[in-house]
């Protein structure tokens, strides 16, 4: 008997995927979370919000719980493949400073929606994590259950080029995954969305297989490649341009950081349709890879010198 | 005598890096004690996925105490040499010195320094934070509030206890007073996460192992690598199944667990249509399970290593309340979703290859870097294809087939199996052609062209299979050679040894005789034209150093004028011009990488290297690395041999002595014909006979490369050489009869070093 029994049905997180995300939600909430809504921008992994990457840096405490839809534009099968989707959403978790018992609070969530650890075999497998267009990286694990990734688990050492001090505990629960293995479903289509059956019931697929199908081919095959070569361009030099009006000199606070940061995102996500567009070479692929973090090394230093920054 | 029983207790650590750490410990602990004059009876250290442990046994209570003498200024120097060896010495007042004379010296003052040896507990407490804040780790991390700081502990994961007690067996043993970052020493672990995670008190060794197995710890990873090995045995076998060994997997899933428990779980029969080793890459890499065999499986089944049976075994880390059912129903789950995207690559690629007897997708290579300077893997094809039709003449392998192999064997990189999981590139390539019906030896090139890999991987046979891959490997270091990227020290990211060691053995192994000299010009002129492509196309922004220097090589202008010209003259006419000096430079430098290989080979089969380098002396040959190694056969077996190791003696002695008096008399001086007019001793006539006859007949032996015969001809010099020794003074009085016997050693030196330079040999 798992913590969830006493919810009503349709919202238990074993009977739903909304129910998954609000469970995990409350469990946060309590624990002390900010509980934020996504980020209005196309990103390519939870970390990418403004909430993660900007404020893993500095010295102030940060608690921090939000549902984030990633985009990899690259990972789009047409609505095909029943695990593999160009657009799926991440829970995602920061507590700054990491508290000595991350660990246990982590699997208490997995407790929280029904993962029982006297019946699961639950792991911590080595996993080094680096994203080299945030410029970051930190050490910790892939959680199994059963044999499965259900979560990634890191200590942030540096994020946008930025020594991490103190070190942020960062956790992603991929929800789509998590939610098929709790609902006992093959295919992520199938996914119980609202927990309700017969007439009621709302698919993941009744949602987003339409999308899944419109985005992989805009994706692969109709994404206008010269309007995207020019909006990586004028979102790199956006950025660059508001850091450098937002720059007050020294010991003054910098003015312009969050909207600089934004045209990284831009960037970035230009980046990855080009990618799935196929119109990137090898060679050139790590210079937008580096021209990207670039920019975030920036946007963190600059992040530094403002109030929320620690300035 | 007192233990010192030292755990230290963190989040979970890397399976690949536990062993290593406990034995990183063992070795800091017990260097820091015996520095500190600390010995100890035994030590050994212990790893699990939450803790390293150490157990050092019979230490003594106490450090030794020492007696240090410090000699210090005469009596009588100035005040400041006094004060300051007072403060070196420690001392307050001169009085407390000693005052020894010398002869030489006169008076001096001497401080005794007597030490107390410390407690060992005191030293242990010294030297343990220490250990812990430097520990080698490969990565390290911060974390936590304390991270704020800079210089806070850095540890593999955050370290979360530290055990550290000190005692003898019938005593209490005391807890080493430190702390490292706020964390305390103490005498309290953890149990096993799930089973039994209650702090646990420890006293000493025994009771620690004791109590960790009760929370469900087994603390030696030799001992879960048993229990995994015992009970995936026992499951197997009821299910008359055999495990497929991997003692990689199971060092690595020892490292994952702290309580073993192994459960059997199986996925869907239909799945076995995939290729066994795409099944066991799968389920190896991505879920870290053992697959299993049948026990009755067919024998050709057997024979390609066992029939795969559609089961599998996980390693749990608990022990479940329903048994496991749960966990095993879950990691099927997995498998099934990994299995059918591999039978969706596999089917994919199947399609695909039929659909396209042509191979058009094959120009999709055209745009995959192989080297930024070495062009597209397109245009490497095209290398190896080039090289191996060349090679054919040396292999005598069929050409067509050969190139329709060197076209493909690089195919099956495009599959969607292969880039999943690429460590079955090769052999999918193999199937993938046998599907197509192609000849047997070209679906066998596709696979073996990447062998030999490494000193004990089988060498390919197949003629075709031979020439693709001397044809790969050659390509492969030639290319590097002309940019310069050859291995240094510890460096060899593109694994140039290991192409040098694959070309000599596929050469050796199948008997392949000619030089290595002319096929390297040729794939070099292959590679040079390649770079001029590359650099016209502007691809990369700066011709490459080789080029430039080829360029401004005077004898490279003899080629042409322009780029274009070059380039045909190197890719078509390159028959038509022979060898520049520049072009038999970079051979030989290629050639002698080859040696030290060779070498190497060589000395790790037992032959001895001073033979080698006395073969290799001999410059001519010295490219046919088949003969060299012939060569060093024959020598080895010769001077077994009682001839042998005579004749070596007096070749040695022949050498020294041409070498002193050419010092004197200079180099070559000798090297004129003896004047058979001259030869006064019947033995010194007997000598000049037999280098005559037996450099005759040597010669011929080795020209029909019979190095048997060679040695047996100079196993005839024996009688003859000892005899003019043991008669003769070589540096007689008479000038004329002096030069003359030089002469006769110049000539047996020259007559020896047909085979071999016998004054490289040692003994």
């Amino acid at each position: 008997m798992t913590a969830s029994a006493t919810l009503p049905a349709p919202l238990r997180p074993e009977r739903s995927f909304q129910g998954l995300i609000l469970t995990l939600q409350r469990f946060w909430a309590e624990k002390g979370c900010v509980i934020l809504q996504p980020y209005d921008m196309e990103v390519g992994a939870g970390t990418f919000h403004p909430a993660t990457t900007l404020r893993a840096l500095g010295p102030k405490p940060w608690n921090a719980a939000y549902v984030q839809p990633s985009r990899r534009p690259k990972d789009g099968r047409y609505g095909e493949n029943p695990n593999r989707f160009q657009h799926y959403y991440q829970f995602q978790v920061i507590l700054k400073p990491s508290p000595p018992n991350l660990q246990e609070l982590y699997l208490e969530s997995l407790y929280a929606i029904g993962i029982d650890p006297a019946l699961h075999d639950l792991r911590f497998v080595e996993d080094d994590w680096e994203s080299p267009t945030l410029g970051a990286w930190g050490l910790g694990w892939e959680c199994w259950c059963d044999g499965m990734e259900v979560s990634q688990f890191t200590y942030f050492q540096q994020v946008a080029g930025q020594e991490c001090a103190p070190v942020a505990g960062e956790l992603t629960y991929g929800l789509e995954r998590l939610a098929m293995y709790l609902q006992g479903v093959d295919n992520g289509f199938e996914l119980n969305f609202n927990g309700l059956e017969g007439d009621q019931k709302v698919t993941y697929g009744d949602v987003f297989k339409q999308a899944e199908e419109e985005y992989s081919r805009h994706n692969f095959e109709y994404a206008d490649t010269d309007k995207l070569f020019r909006n990586f361009a004028e979102a790199e030099k956006e950025c660059l341009s508001l850091l450098s009006k937002g720059e007050r000199g020294e010991g003054e606070r910098h003015r312009q950081v969050l909207p600089a940061y934004d045209q990284c995102i831009k960037a970035s996500h230009a980046f990855n349709l080009l990618d799935a567009r196929g119109v990137i070479s090898v060679t050139e692929r790590q210079s937008y890879i580096l021209k990207v973090r670039e920019l975030a090394k920036a946007c963190g230093a600059a992040w530094v010198k403002t109030e929320a920054g620690g300035a | 005598m007192p233990d010192l029983l030292f755990e230290l207790f963190s989040e979970e650590i890397p399976a690949r890096m536990q062993r290593q750490a406990a034995e990183d410990l063992k070795r800091l602990v017990t260097n820091a004690l015996v520095d500190r004059g600390l010995t100890y009876e035994g030590a050994k250290a212990f790893a699990t996925p939450r803790r390293l442990a150490l157990n050092i046994v019979g230490l003594p209570v106490r450090q030794p105490d020492t007696r240090e003498e410090k000699k210090g200024p005469r009596v009588g120097s100035p005040d400041a040499a006094v004060q300051g060896f007072l403060k070196s010495a420690g001392l307050t007042d001169i009085a407390q010195a000693k005052i020894e004379s010398d002869p030489k010296k006169g008076e001096f003052y001497v401080a005794v320094i007597e030490k107390k040896g410390g407690a060992t507990l005191d030293v242990l407490a010294e030297i343990l934070p220490g250990i812990i804040r430097t520990f080698p780790w490969p990565k390290s991390m911060r974390w936590g509030a304390a991270s704020t700081s800079s210089s806070s502990l850095r540890w593999v994961r955050p370290l979360r206890a530290i055990v550290a007690t000190f005692g003898a067996e019938t005593e209490e043993p005391e807890i080493v007073p430190f702390e490292v970052d706020g964390l305390k020493a103490g005498n309290v672990t953890y149990g096993h996460r799930f089973l039994a995670p209650g702090a646990i008190t420890v006293r000493r060794f025994d009771d620690y192992v004791t109590k960790l197995e009760a929370a469900k710890v087994v603390l030696d990873a030799d001992r879960r690598k048993d229990i995994v090995r015992h009970e995936a045995k026992n499951l197997a076998f009821a299910q008359g199944l055999e495990v497929i060994e991997d003692e990689g997997l199971l060092e690595e899933v020892a490292g994952l667990v702290e309580w073993p428990v192994v459960l059997m779980g199986s996925f869907e029969e239909a799945f076995l249509d995939v290729p066994g080793e795409v099944i066991r890459a799968t389920i190896r890499a991505n879920q870290k399970c053992f697959v299993l065999k049948k026990a009755d499986g067919t024998a050709e089944a057997k024979a390609m290593g066992g029939e795969l049976a559609n089961r599998f075994l996980l390693i749990s880390n608990i022990i479940a309340k329903d048994g496991g059912k749960t966990i095993i129903a879950g990691n099927e789950r997995v498998i099934r979703a990994r299995l059918s995207d591999a039978k969706f690559f596999w089917d994919t690629d199947r399609k695909v290859w039929k659909e396209d007897p042509e191979f058009k997708r094959l120009e999709k290579f055209k745009n995959v870097t192989f080297h930024e300077k070495l062009g597209s893997q397109w245009d490497r094809i095209e290398r190896i294809r080039a090289l191996a039709k060349e090679l054919c003449k040396v292999t005598g392998a069929d050409e067509a087939e050969v190139d329709l192999a060197a076209r493909l064997c690089k195919a099956d990189l495009q599959t969607e199996v292969v880039g999943e999981f690429p460590e079955v590139q090769g052999l999918m390539g193999r199937k993938y052609a046998t599907i197509l019906g192609l000849p047997a030896s070209v679906a066998a090139a596709c696979e073996e062209h990447y062998k030999p890999v490494g000193p004990t991987d089988s060498v390919p046979t197949d003629k075709v299979s031979v020439t693709v891959a001397l044809a790969d490997k050659l390509d492969t270091l030639v290319g590097f050679w002309a940019i310069d990227e050859k291995p240094t020290g510890s460096k060899d990211p593109y694994a140039l040894r290991r192409a040098a060691l694959g070309v000599i053995r596929l050469i050796v192994e199948n008997g392949l005789a000619g030089g290595l000299r002319q096929i390297t010009v040729f794939s070099g002129r292959l590679v040079m034209a390649q770079l001029f492509e590359v650099s016209r196309s502007r691809k990369v922004s700066l011709p490459s150093e080789a080029i430039l220097g080829a360029i401004q090589n005077p004898a490279f202008k003899e080629f042409g004028e322009t780029i274009e010209r070059l380039v045909t003259l190197l890719k078509d006419e390159k028959s038509t011009v022979p060898p520049q000096s520049w072009e038999i430079d970079r051979s030989n430098d290629l050639l002698s990488f080859f040696h030290d290989r060779l070498k190497v080979m060589l000395r790790d089969q037992g032959a001895r290297h001073d033979l080698v380098d006395a073969v290799l002396a001999n410059g001519e040959a010295n490219d046919d690395l088949l003969l060299v190694v012939r060569r060093v056969e024959a020598l080895g077996k010769f001077l077994e041999t009682e001839d042998g190791k005579s004749l070596l003696a007096g070749c040695k002695r022949a050498a020294n002595i041409l070498r002193a008096e050419e010092k004197k008399d200079g180099e070559g001086k000798f090297e004129a014909a003896a004047n058979p007019a001259l030869l006064a001793e019947a033995s010194e006539k007997a000598l000049h006979d037999a280098l005559s006859i037996v450099g005759e007949a040597a010669a011929i032996a080795l020209q029909k490369q019979d190095f048997e015969a060679a040695m047996r001809a100079m196993a005839k010099l024996r009688a003859p050489v000892d005899a003019f020794f043991e008669a003769v003074m070589v540096n007689a009085d008479d000038p004329a009869i002096r030069q003359n016997r030089l002469a006769l050693l110049a000539a047996l030196r020259r007559v020896t070093r047909q085979v071999a330079d016998f004054g490289k040999i040692a003994g």
